[in-house]
């Protein structure tokens, strides 16, 4: 338990050099480590998606990964994310239609929500919900989640094919 | 111009009725929000807390040492280390008349009586560390029978879960109005059945979190809470520990859900408190979701045995109710868990008009986790009840169900009205909120193609769920029974010299939005942008005293004083702008921020202008004029206990009867809150009230065995509502603002669970009706939907 491993990763785009115990979470080394407290760690079984953010490239929950496993990853954060621009269209359309009240599970939401958005065109409602379906939100209700979903990926299928 | 100023509501720059974003959700849309485990305090410890694997069980020797010995851990307690630190606490409010608890302590004494009741602590330099210690903690238990089931703890020579109370019957109460047994002997139909809720929890995003920072040098405890309620919290603490008013702060930052969850007061969380004063050290405490599940406190768990009489011409004559429930080994404090039960006996029936009521409760100790309030406190309860008896007699006459509520609802020109029960409705619209519920969901339409679609084998339902919604509660709540929770809710605004406003209010933020409703009526009725006005919340020393957000009472009581502190700051500022320029204050308006003649609209000066004057420029104002930038107003309810609203749900789903699956196609709410200070933010509370109910209608069951152990204490396998399985839920609104206020806002936080598992419970059974099955037992899962129908 008390062994520890070196790893070399970048995390939003900045390289990051640490010395890990083997036992360590990835949520828990990006809240403990890094001080990215925007991951957070819900329910610690993989269930809740709290803690969904993007690791080369794919969404994932960071509470069923270790931080020992990341040498050599690339993990984007809802902090990279917001910080690059990504998903300001997307955080826009939730801060319009109100898709979140506590905010606790809304990093997980945009980052799982996100990874839709970049396949492109506008799903249905129905496909929406499917997509969003591991992330659970206790305050919404998500019809407005799905709102704001709708709204972001028209719009951008919009801006792609005017 | 006409000759009447136009109210605070109709003035062009108003921000009350508009759908204004909240400006406080960015930082959250970031992940930029700062929850209790997101702050970071030099030397802090983390506690870890060993619970009781069992049920009821004697602690015959607890032994520490090797624990304590570990690398990282700093202390181990027991109860026996905490003793003289605190005061046990008792969760009973005296105008419950007759109700008994015992007094509970941080950790269990020598007796634990849940499966999760904590019995040790561990403080130690990491989570990890202080976890991995739990595991060298031996406990030598010896087993007790438990009394899981609330029938078990009744029966007649069951032992007392707590000797000195006598047996485990904690609060009875009963209800005999009008004359029910005349009304029964003359009814064309009598229908009874016995409706049954499970116990289910409440499940916050975050879980329950708490940071106790003590300065043994100045004896200074600030606290970091996720709470609704941070006055009381400090109440609380100052009665059972012995600290001094002045040196106990509460800060509540960002909060990931509460509904009710996080009002009580928890022995793991006051033990944290007790670690932090013996440490000298900050202490945190942040529970996973394992032991969330086995120590928040868990909801309803109830059986309620009804009947209802009603005439061939669908009159309802009578309504009988026996609620029986369950509420764990300890009433929870301070709040009781007697009040969940007293609202279902109060509520039943209340929305008809029916003078005949009887109810009887009967509220049981049992070797459970403790069980109290959570949003809709009783109410989806006494809705369920009182609509399934409705369907129930609907049928029984062959009279359409919407018809029979029609007849039978308080009529919206009969208030005020006073219910059996004694509730006091000051005005209601349940009339026309069913008539608009009619027409918005095509109830006719529906009927068809019900009809059509059941000819080809297709079962779908329609349930329907009229209800009344407690909201603004005043002082005889709480108050009057001995509890240290305030009904009043106090704003203070401050004009800061660059002519932006700071308000300070006592009512707190949970993502309801309450800072931007604050905010939107402050901006208004002081006529600048809501961008100028900064909402402060959440902390004992930096607002004025109040009971914070809970039984939908921040808009209602926070912000008719948000409303009256605007209008005194407004006078205030409108006094030293007429001695500035030299013009009467009468005269004068303030409208974006500017001074402006109330006549001509013209511009005179800014407010920056009117702050820099009264905080720099003293020396250029009249002899005698001291500036007052500073202005706070208190607001409590006096003319009524509640505020009640009213509304109308409608479920529409479809029902397989292969596999007993429902599959929920659309949701219509029709409420009415009074005035809407934010029609955005009020449909999403009653959209995620409506989620929660269906949780709990559909999903959501604390399964135990007979040992009293939790089956599903994971959120793998205890069901919560996700975004595949719920419908788009449509949402009209009726606007009947209430009397007594300015403002005129009632609340809207419990509307939706209120009523939604009444109206798919309704409509499964319309599903069900052709089949002669019925369900009533709560979630109505996939069994007991084919057990139903006889198919398993």
């Amino acid at each position: 338990m008390s062994e520890s491993v070196e790893i070399r990763l970048t995390v939003n785009g900045a390289a990051v050099t640490r010395r890990v115990d083997a036992r360590q979470s990835l949520v828990d080394f990006l809240r403990e480590e890094l001080g990215l407290t925007g991951t957070r760690a819900g329910c610690e079984h993989g269930v809740c998606g709290a803690c969904t953010l993007r690791l080369d490239g794919a969404i994932v929950r960071a509470c069923l990964l270790f931080a020992a496993q990341l040498d050599g990853a690339r993990v984007e954060t809802i902090e990279g994310l917001s910080d690059s621009g990504e998903i300001a269209d997307l955080q826009a359309a939730f801060h319009r239609r109100n898709a979140l009240q506590c905010g606790f599970c809304t990093a997980g939401m945009l980052v799982t929500a996100a990874a839709l958005l970049r396949r492109g065109g506008v799903p249905s409602r129905e496909e929406i919900r499917d997509f969003l379906s591991g992330n659970y939100c206790r305050c919404t209700g998500y019809c407005a989640i799905i709102d704001a979903v709708e709204e972001a990926c028209r719009a951008r299928a919009e801006k792609a094919s005017p | 111009m006409s000759e009447q100023p136009l109210s605070f509501f109709d003035r062009p720059n108003s921000y009350i009725g508009k759908s204004v974003p909240r400006p406080n959700a960015q930082r959250l849309l970031q992940g930029r929000g700062v929850f209790v485990d997101d702050l970071r305090l030099p030397r802090l410890l983390h506690a870890a807390f060993l619970r009781s694997p069992y049920a009821h069980a004697r602690i015959k020797r607890i032994d520490t040492a090797a624990a304590a010995r570990r690398a990282g851990v700093v202390r181990v307690v027991t109860a026996a280390d905490l003793a003289g630190l605190y005061t046990p606490w008792v969760g009973v409010l005296t105008h419950l008349k007759g109700m008994k608890s015992a007094p509970q302590h941080p950790l269990a004494l020598d007796r634990a009586r849940w499966q999760g009741e904590p019995v040790a602590a561990v403080a130690a330099e990491t989570r990890a560390a202080a976890e991995d210690a739990l595991a060298e903690i031996a406990v030598e238990w010896e087993e007790l029978p438990p009394l899981a089931s609330v029938e078990a703890a009744l029966a007649p020579g069951a032992p007392a879960i707590h000797e000195a109370l006598g047996d485990n019957l904690a609060f009875t109460r009963t209800i005999d109005a009008g004359a029910v047994d005349d009304a029964f002997d003359r009814a064309d139909a009598v229908v009874a059945e016995t409706f049954t809720f499970a116990r289910h929890t409440g499940v916050c995003p975050e879980p329950r979190s708490i940071l106790a920072e003590f300065n043994p040098a100045d004896r200074r405890l600030t606290l970091y809470c996720s709470s609704q309620a941070p006055h009381m919290m400090k109440e609380i603490v100052l009665r059972h520990f012995p600290l001094a008013e002045a040196d106990l702060r509460v800060v509540c930052h960002d909060v990931g859900g509460s509904y009710g969850i996080k009002i009580h007061v928890y022995p793991d969380e006051m033990t944290v408190i007790a670690l932090a004063l013996m440490l000298g050290r900050p202490v945190k405490f942040v529970a996973d979701r394992l032991e969330s599940f086995v120590s928040d406190i868990h909801a309803r768990e109830h059986r309620v045995a009804a009947r209802v009489a009603v005439s061939k011409s669908g009159e309802i004559l009578a309504i009988d109710i026996d609620d029986l429930t369950g509420i764990g080994p300890f009433s929870t404090y301070p709040r009781t868990s007697a009040v969940e039960g007293n609202q279902v006996v109060n509520l039943a029936g209340s929305w008809y008009r029916s003078p005949n009521y009887r109810a009887r409760l009967r509220v049981v100790f049992q070797n459970k986790p403790p069980m109290s309030q959570y949003r809709a406190v009783g109410h989806p309860v006494a809705c369920a009840v009182t609509e399934g008896l409705v369907d129930l007699a609907a049928r029984a006459i062959a009279m359409d169900p919407a018809e029979l509520r029609w007849r039978n609802l308080i009529a919206d020109d009969a208030y005020p009205w006073k219910s059996p029960a004694g509730l006091l409705f000051e005005k209601l619209s349940h009339q026309r909120a069913l008539e608009r519920m009619l027409g918005m969901m095509d109830y006719t339409g529906l009927r068809r193609e019900q009809k059509a679609l059941r000819a080809q084998g297709v079962h779908r339902g329609i349930g329907l769920a009229c209800f009344v919604e407690i909201t603004n509660p005043g002082p005889a709540f709480y108050g009057v029974g001995g509890a240290p929770i305030s009904a009043q809710d106090g704003c203070s605004l401050r004009l800061e010299p660059g002519g932006t406003v700071t308000c300070a209010i006592s009512v707190t933020e949970q993502g309801q939005g309450t800072e931007t409703v604050v905010a939107q009526i402050v901006a208004s009725v002081l006529g600048v942008a809501l961008a100028r006005v900064r909402v402060v919340t959440g902390d004992t020393e930096r607002t004025p005293y109040g009971g914070g957000t809970w039984a939908s009472r921040g808009t209602g009581i926070g912000g008719e004083a948000a409303l009256q502190a605007a209008k005194a700051l407004r006078a205030n500022v409108l006094t030293l702008a007429g001695a500035m320029l030299q013009a009467a204050p009468g005269g004068l308006d303030i409208v974006e921020g500017w001074i402006v003649d109330a006549g001509t609209g013209a511009r005179r000066i800014g407010l920056e202008e009117v702050g820099r004057a009264g905080y720099f420029r003293g020396d250029t104002l009249p002899p005698g004029l001291q500036p007052e930038l500073v202005a706070t107003r208190h607001h409590q309810p006096r003319d009524y206990p509640f505020a009640f609203t009213n509304g109308v749900q409608a479920s529409w789903l479809e029902l397989d009867v292969e596999t007993g699956f429902v599959r929920l196609l659309k949701h219509w709410v029709v409420e009415d809150c009074g005035r809407m200070v934010n029609p955005l933010l009020v449909d999403e509370q009653i959209r995620g009230g409506v989620v929660q109910g269906l949780g709990a209608a559909l999903f959501e069951e604390c399964l135990y065995d007979a040992a009293g152990q939790l089956r599903n204490g994971t959120l793998a396998d205890y069901l919560v509502p996700m975004a595949a399985e719920m419908p788009d839920i449509e949402v009209a609104h009726l606007e009947t603002p209430l009397a007594g206020t300015e403002l005129g806002a009632k609340g809207v936080g419990e509307a939706g669970t209120a009523g939604a598992p009444a109206a798919v419970m309704n409509a499964i059974n319309d599903a069900l009706a052709p089949f002669g099955a019925r369900v009533a037992e709560q979630p109505f899962t996939p069994a007991r939907i084919l057990r139903a129908l006889g198919r398993v």
